[in-house]
Formats: C-alpha cells, sequence, structure tokens
C-alpha cells in the first residue's frame, strides 16, 4: 500500500536525522535541504540513497539537483513509489 | 607439428615491499579555501583532509616514482636487474610519449624490462598489481614493479570547488614476486564507460591547442561519484573478499583509493567490518593522490606500524572512467 504524504514526510526526518543530527521534527515541507537545513550535498545523497531503500523508489542522479525541498522529496517519493 | 611452450611458472604471488614518495610542500586548507570561497571547517567537515602534500615546480613525477620504486627494490631484497616489467599507473605523465615506464626503468636499473603505462585513473595501481600478478603466474616475468604516480598539482584549478582542493602529489610503489603461498587474490575489476564524464578533465590539450579552452584541470561531478564509489563499489569490494575466500573479519586493513573521508568513512560503515580491521585515512594529510593513493596509504600503516607483515588488506581502487579494480593482498 502506497504511503501518505504524512508517513513519507516521518520516514523521511528520521532518515535525516540518522543522516545529520538533526531533530526529526525540524524536518518540514517547506523547509530546504541546504539553506534552511544546511545539509551538504554528500549527506543529501547518503539521504537519497536510504530514502530508495526505505520506500522502494529510484532516485537518479539528475533528480537529486530539483529536490530543493523537504517538500520536494517528499512528492517525488510519494508519486513515484513502486 | 610441435606444439608450443606455454606453462605457468609460479602458481602463486605475492607483493614483497612497498616504496613511498610524497609531495614535499604541505599545502593547507586555509592555502587553498580563499579561491573557492570556503574555509578551513568546510573542507574539513566535507572532505576529512586538513593538508594536501604537493610538488613544486622543481620535483617531477619521475623524480617521485624513483623515490619510491628505489625503496620498494632496496627493500624486497632483489637486483633492480632482476626485474622483467616496470607498470607505471598514471595520469599525470606530461608526456602522451613515451611512457612513464620505460624512462623508469632505465632509471632505477631495470635496463631493459619491458615497461608501459597504465591510464585507469584512482583505480591504476589495483590494475597494475592485477597485471604484475597475471604476467607472473603466466611466465612472462619474474619480478614486477608497480607504481602509481601522479603530479596532479600541474592539472588543478585553484577555482574549482569539485576537485581540485582534494589533490596531492606523490608515488607509491611495489615490487611483484613469485611466491610459496597465496599473496593476491583474484581481482575484480571493470569499468562504466556510459558515466565517462562524471570525473575527467575540463577539455582536451588539442582543444586547448586550438584555443577553445583554458588549459585542461580535473572535474567531477561529486554527488554521483559519491554514490557510485560507495554503494556501487562496495558490491565489487564484497565480490573481491568471497572470490578471496576470506570474511571480514579475517581482515587487518581496508585500503579504498583515498579520495574523500566521507566515502571511506561511509564505505567502511556499508561493508560492516569489525573494529580489528583498520581503515586507511592517509588523505587526512596527503590529499588524494589518484593512482598513488592505494599504495602510499599502505605503505604508512605498515610504516606506523598500525598493520603487520603477513596480514591481509582489501585494496580497491575507483575513478575516472570510470574505472575499478580490487583485490586482496598479503601486506609484505
Amino acid at each position: 500500500m502506497a504511503l501518505s504524504e504524512q508517513d513519507v514526510l516521518a520516514g523521511l526526518a528520521e532518515l535525516v536525522n540518522d543522516e545529520t543530527g538533526i531533530a526529526a521534527d525540524a524536518v518540514q515541507m517547506d523547509k530546504s535541504f541546504t539553506d534552511d537545513l544546511d545539509i551538504d550535498s554528500i549527506s543529501m545523497m547518503t539521504i537519497v540513497v536510504n530514502a530508495e531503500d526505505k520506500f522502494g523508489v529510484k532516485i537518479p542522479d539528475e533528480e537529486v539537483k530539483n529536490l530543493i525541498t523537504v517538500a520536494d522529496a517528499v512528492n517525488y517519493i510519494t508519486s513515484n513509489q513502486g | 607439428m610441435k606444439t608450443l611452450n606455454q606453462t605457468p611458472q609460479t602458481p602463486y604471488t605475492r607483493i614483497y615491499a612497498l616504496g613511498a614518495s610524497r609531495g614535499e610542500i604541505s599545502v593547507s586548507n586555509d592555502d587553498v579555501a580563499g579561491p573557492i570561497d570556503s574555509s578551513d571547517e568546510w573542507i574539513r567537515q566535507r572532505t576529512g583532509i586538513v593538508t594536501r602534500k604537493r610538488a613544486g615546480k622543481d620535483r617531477s613525477l619521475m623524480d617521485m616514482s624513483r623515490e619510491a620504486a628505489n625503496e620498494a627494490i632496496s627493500k624486497a631484497g632483489i637486483f633492480p636487474s632482476e626485474i622483467d616489467a616496470v607498470i607505471v599507473a598514471t595520469i599525470t605523465f606530461p608526456y602522451a610519449t613515451p611512457s612513464a615506464a620505460t624512462l623508469l626503468a632505465e632509471e632505477v636499473g631495470a635496463k631493459g624490462a619491458a615497461a608501459f603505462d597504465i591510464s585507469a585513473a584512482c583505480a591504476g595501481y589495483c590494475y597494475g598489481i592485477a597485471q604484475a600478478d597475471s604476467l607472473i603466474r603466466s611466465g612472462a616475468a619474474k619480478y614486477v614493479l608497480v607504481v602509481g604516480a601522479e603530479k596532479l598539482s600541474d592539472f588543478i584549478s585553484p577555482t574549482d570547488r569539485s576537485i581540485s582542493f582534494l589533490l596531492g602529489d606523490g608515488a607509491g610503489a611495489a615490487v611483484v614476486g613469485p611466491s610459496d603461498h597465496p599473496g593476491i587474490s583474484a581481482t575484480v575489476w571493470g569499468s562504466d564507460g556510459g558515466n565517462w564524464d562524471k570525473v575527467g578533465m575540463t577539455g582536451s590539450i588539442t582543444d586547448y591547442r586550438d584555443g577553445k579552452t583554458e588549459w585542461p584541470t580535473l572535474i567531477q561531478e561529486g554527488q554521483s561519484v559519491f554514490r557510485w564509489a560507495v554503494w556501487e563499489m562496495v558490491k565489487v569490494a564484497k565480490e573481491a573478499l568471497e572470490a578471496s575466500g576470506l570474511e571480514p573479519e579475517d581482515l587487518a586493513a581496508l585500503v579504498t583509493h583515498q579520495a574523500n573521508v566521507r566515502i571511506i568513512d561511509e564505505f567502511a560503515k556499508q561493508l560492516a567490518l569489525p573494529e580489528s580491521v583498520v581503515v586507511a585515512k592517509d588523505i587526512v594529510d596527503t590529499g588524494n593522490t589518484s593512482a598513488a593513493s592505494i599504495p602510499l596509504a599502505m605503505h604508512r600503516l605498515l610504516a606506523e606500524g598500525q598493520v603487520k607483515s603477513g596480514g591481509y588488506a582489501l585494496e580497491i581502487g575507483f575513478g575516472a572512467g570510470l574505472a575499478y579494480a580490487a583485490q586482496v593482498v598479503e601486506l609484505p
């Protein structure tokens, strides 16, 4: 069964917390990964690979640069879930 | 009709000794941070590098290669004249031809040895070990000198934020020869030319001649390379370990190409190695030296007593090409 937007956000927040230590509740839809959460490109890629595993989606390299905000990632994952 | 002589000369090979030479100038993060609008903290956090060793104008790739090779030959306890083949892995020898290897053979006293260069970038040294192992077992050579050597500082741009600030200069050498027991496991290697443009140069030499580009320097798509270098290369490392017949706990060390501490840390995490396995991090004060990085890192582990001769190390090189190679070796 496909996960809801809320479930994906919660799961993603957990992955962000695992990689960076940022509190999960700071990971809000309108936050930018780089500007607001200060996540660097290497951590971002680690989160992406872990998200692929967790949500069963493929996130190609060329798509990663379009994931500016948490909402971008949540929407991408929600609409591409297997 | 007569049959050809084709008899393998020895079933096993091993690395007899290593040699190392690094650039003589310590370049700090503060030295490189200005032109890329960065800071010591930013560079440490993203790469783990504190300083990188670079060679001055008067010290060539050949100088560093000769120093590393002489040390390896002397420690191996063989005469240079016994070396049948010299292989230099490099992407920064400033002549398209002749090779660095022919000159190095001459300079270290391996007169007349077969000699050639390998262009496999950061995988070059492990490609060289694979070739040395094969040449010796086939009977084409008894002793082979393998050198990974780079003067990357000739091909960097101070304003490049993708790779230049990681890079250092150095040479690492290994003498490989016959053994009475297995000392080099089967190599797992390959390439991915579909990602030819992920790590490379800003332009070609002919474009530079024609005024179409600035002096070509190294460049990479860091994020894509990071994904490949960790998650794809971990699969290769696991295959190499499986091919060797060892389990992770049998290893004394993991010596990856010294690309970036973040890659090394994530790599070790994904491999789930026991704590007893030493993870080489020569990059912290040497920088990324491409083909030289693995022998330099292994040489240091031995020199500092972090590992002992006779232990096993999983070594894996990966980089531009994309190209990769991994094998388990007995530490000399």
